[in-house]
């Protein structure tokens, strides 16, 4: 009865929800019992962002808690680190090199973590951890829009699920004159 | 076939399935799609009602016609509509009524946490709770046919994670109904209540009360599911899957029907089950039913905490606690260090930040409300002093002046809260004389919930034109003689309009009118700093737009870093530009 949980974390606007339903279709059409949750409310006013998807045999809950987290993908450096709890000690990371100064920050006195802090923290919380250029991946596709596919890419090589069923779905949930741009994304994002 | 569908998406199909006819709701999270995805739907007619009690009003109409209603809230909502679901209780209908309760376990985007369960026992009503989206849907027919054999409204309560998660569901077709119009079933001895009628009514419900706990004894979704007899779980909602989690090989009596509890078939699982524990998120109501039953229950709430949501990792560390599994999760304690927060805040060029930027300036005791400007209570704005529940930010203003303290106090409400529940507060004001300024915050959306028409917004929920509401109108015929309309985002008139109205020591009104940044199809400008002329004096920050961020220059004589504006965060708004006093501050010039 083993699950596949999975977390996605990041800042409202950045796709963090449409990757979490792709994500969820396609368990289910690669036959899993699939439970998806996450929290609206708040997300659109620049807050942090998560969601959890599962996949399994059969399902119970929506959602698990800290250390239970067999994937965690983050699309900010920041918000990974807020959510390495989650990760069970085999976990594995993948994480967007982009940072999002939150307004503490920006304009505050606060520090934005050092790359030798995030190295260290995610060395210590996971067994393989990716930090992976998907922001500039899209960019170089044309739009930041796609960074969320091409690390649904990045994702898909650690899983054992036909291509055809990721790219079947990323299709029927990105506006029509974006899936060739889609595709590329997810790519890319494969070949990180 | 079956799909991926949220809480909220199965019950608007379970809406559809059913034979529903009527929907209303008032915008709410976790509930607020129920009526989003019900009105994609051909044959229901749905509305945004101005507030909940008026949404449950007019489905029990709905349902005095004969026809099958649905009526969603949040949880807090039920409190405004509880008139409504006592009436409704007394009289019953022709046709079904399901009154959709969802709760918000944690408050992820509430005022309060409650639990609504007491509501079902209180108003003598039936309450189904769901455990996935398959059920929520299932729920929504099945709690129409108990609404319609024992003739009485149905509370369907939902939690945050109820509504917010997906499960996979089987779809179903839409049962036909006629669309017929009978002549209206006339009974005011059943309708009308008064206290001869409604006395007559009270023996009827306690009739129903117990016919409706014989039915829950065979209600197929209470249910019990025998494994290892030492452990007897009793669980309802979204704890009973935390506890399938945690307790793999437990014995487990689900219960699908919260109110009323099926006694003989509690009674009998206790006996048979060795220990029986129960998980339940909130209150212990199950847990204090079992006790007044008295089944002996060896875990409830001395371990499974009363405050807060629940999710599998509390569900076992607390069984792990009362003993009752070996083992917990091991959470890696990893050293990150203080990590800079990320909370919401109001966008970059919202219109409610110069109207708060404002009051602190002037030193205000500053009464809100619920709506995205309650934003304004956190920093960078800080500029809040109370906020209790929608509505009640002119109420407690007017006691604030007429009890007296230093300063004066003002309230501040948003457009759709004043429709909602504020306005009988504004009527107090004019009525009972105080000098209160009551700030109608009008961005023209109900934003808070995702930008749903409103009254004065001249659009209903299925895109027809309608009348729209007139703040300035309905401010003078209540007896208002101070009513000013300002625009915002142009600080001089704004701070004008406040001093009049404060000046005139009399109940006023200042209506603040311009469209939340999400009504525009795109920004109106962008700005940038003139990092020659700005010298880092920080008065731009004092405004608390994310959009304004420290520049790596450093202003030589204070040393203070100057200031920047995020390209991408900028809306154009042009606050800034009004604040800064070496006019370092300019539009781009496209
Ligand atoms: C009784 C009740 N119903 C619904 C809600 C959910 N809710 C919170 S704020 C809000 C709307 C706020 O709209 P408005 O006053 O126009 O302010 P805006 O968010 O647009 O600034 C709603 C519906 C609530 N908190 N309480
Ligand atoms: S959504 Fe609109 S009202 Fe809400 S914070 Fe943003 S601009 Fe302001
Ligand atoms: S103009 Fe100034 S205050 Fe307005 S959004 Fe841009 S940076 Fe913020």
């Amino acid at each position: 009865m083993k699950t596949t949980n999975f977390a996605l974390v990041g800042v409202g606007g950045q796709g963090v929800l449409l990757a979490s339903d792709i994500l969820a279709e396609v368990g289910v059409r690669a036959g899993f019992d699939v439970k998806k949750s996450e929290v609206h409310g708040m997300a659109q006013r620049g807050g942090s962002v998560l969601s959890q998807v599962r996949w399994g045999d059969k399902v119970y809950a929506p959602l698990v808690g800290k250390g239970e987290i067999d994937f965690l993908v983050s699309f900010e450096l920041l918000e990974g680190l807020r959510c390495l709890e989650f990760l069970k000690k085999e976990g594995i990371a993948i994480v967007n090199d982009q940072r999002l100064p939150p307004l503490a920050v920006s304009s505050g006195g606060m520090e934005y973590p050092s790359q030798e802090r995030i190295d260290k923290a995610l060395s210590q919380a996971s067994k393989e951890y990716h930090i992976v250029p998907a922001l500039a991946k899209a960019q170089e596709l044309g739009t930041e829009r796609a960074t969320n596919v091409v690390l649904l890419g990045a994702l898909s090589n650690h899983l054992d699920v036909a291509e055809e069923h990721w790219l079947k779905v990323v299709e029927e949930r990105v506006p029509k004159k974006y899936i060739e741009l889609n595709r590329k994304a997810f790519a890319a994002g494969r070949g990180l | 076939m079956k799909v991926l569908l949220s809480g909220n998406e199965a019950v608007a199909r379970g809406a559809y399935e059913s034979g529903v006819v009527f929907a209303s709701a008032y915008p709410g999270t976790p509930s607020t799609e129920i009526l989003e995805n019900i009105v994609q739907y051909e044959g229901i007619y749905a509305e945004w009602s101005p507030n909940e009690k008026v949404a449950l009003d007019a489905a029990i109409g709905a349902a005095y016609a004969g026809k099958r209603a649905l009526a969603a809230m949040k949880h807090v909502g039920l409190n405004v509509a509880a008139e409504a679901l006592f009436y409704s209780s007394h009289t019953g209908f022709d046709g079904g009524l399901v009154i959709i309760s969802a709760d918000d376990p944690g408050m992820h985007s509430s005022q309060n946490e409650q639990d609504n369960r007491h509501y079902a026992k209180f108003a003598k009503v039936p309450m189904l709770e769901p455990t996935d989206s398959q059920e929520a849907k299932d729920f929504v027919g099945l709690g129409l046919e108990i609404s319609e054999k024992f003739d009485t409204p149905v509370l369907l309560r939902l939690s945050t994670r109820i509504c917010h998660s997906n499960g996979l569901v089987e779809l179903g077709e839409r049962k036909t109904i006629k669309d017929d119009r009978k002549p209206f079933a006339r009974n005011p001895t059943k309708y009308c209540m008064i206290p001869g009628f409604a006395r007559r009514r009270h023996p009827v419900m306690e009739q129903r009360l117990k016919d409706l706990a014989e039915y829950a004894e065979t209600f197929p979704y209470n249910k019990v599911e025998w494994g290892d007899r030492s452990l007897g779980l009793v669980a309802n909602g979204v704890s009973y899957q935390y506890a399938r989690e945690v307790f793999p090989d437990a014995s487990f009596l689900r219960l699908g029907m919260s109110w009323p509890l099926p006694e003989k078939l509690i009674r009998d699982f206790a006996s048979k089950a060795g220990k029986v524990v129960v998980v339940e998120e909130l209150d212990p109501f199950l847990e204090e039913h079992l006790m007044m039953m008295g089944v002996e229950v060896a875990a409830g709430k001395d371990f499974f905490p009363i405050v807060g949501e629940f999710n599998p990792g509390i569900v076992r560390d607390a069984a792990y606690e009362a003993g009752l599994v070996d083992e917990t999760v091991e959470v890696q304690k990893i050293d990150v260090g203080e990590l800079p927060p990320r909370p919401p805040v109001l966008c970059a060029g919202c219109p409610h930040r110069p109207v708060y930027y404002m009051l602190k300036k002037y030193g205000l005791v500053v009464d809100s409300d619920i709506g995205c400007y309650a934003l304004a209570v956190l920093p960078p704005i800080a500029t809040t002093d109370t906020l209790g529940c929608m509505g009640a930010s002119i109420g407690v203003a007017h006691g604030i002046n007429k009890a007296g303290v230093e300063e004066r106090a003002v309230a501040t409400i948003g457009d759709s809260t004043l429709w909602h529940a504020g306005m009988p507060g504004l009527l107090n004001v004019v009525y009972n004389k105080s000098n209160t300024v009551t700030i109608i915050l009008d961005n023209l959306t109900t934003a808070m919930t995702g930008h749903q028409p409103h009254p004065s917004t001249g659009r209903t929920l299925m895109g027809a034109e309608t009348a729209k509401g007139d703040f300035e109108a309905l401010a003078r015929a209540m007896g208002y003689g101070e009513v000013r309309t300002v625009d915002p985002l142009n600080l001089k008139e704004l701070e004008e309009a406040l001093k009049a109205s404060l000046d005139s020591n009399k109940p006023a009104v200042v209506v603040t009118r311009s469209p939340c940044i999400f009504m525009y199809d795109e920004r109106p400008a962008l700005h940038y700093v003139d990092l020659e002329r700005c010298n880092a004096c920080d008065r731009c920050f004092e405004i608390g737009c994310p959009a304004i961020i420290r520049s790596d220059e450093i202003h030589a004589k204070s040393g203070n870093a100057k200031a920047e504006i995020n390209s991408i965060l900028c809306f154009g708004c042009a606050v800034c530009e009004q604040v800064c006093a070496r006019n370092a501050i300019h539009m781009v010039e496209e």
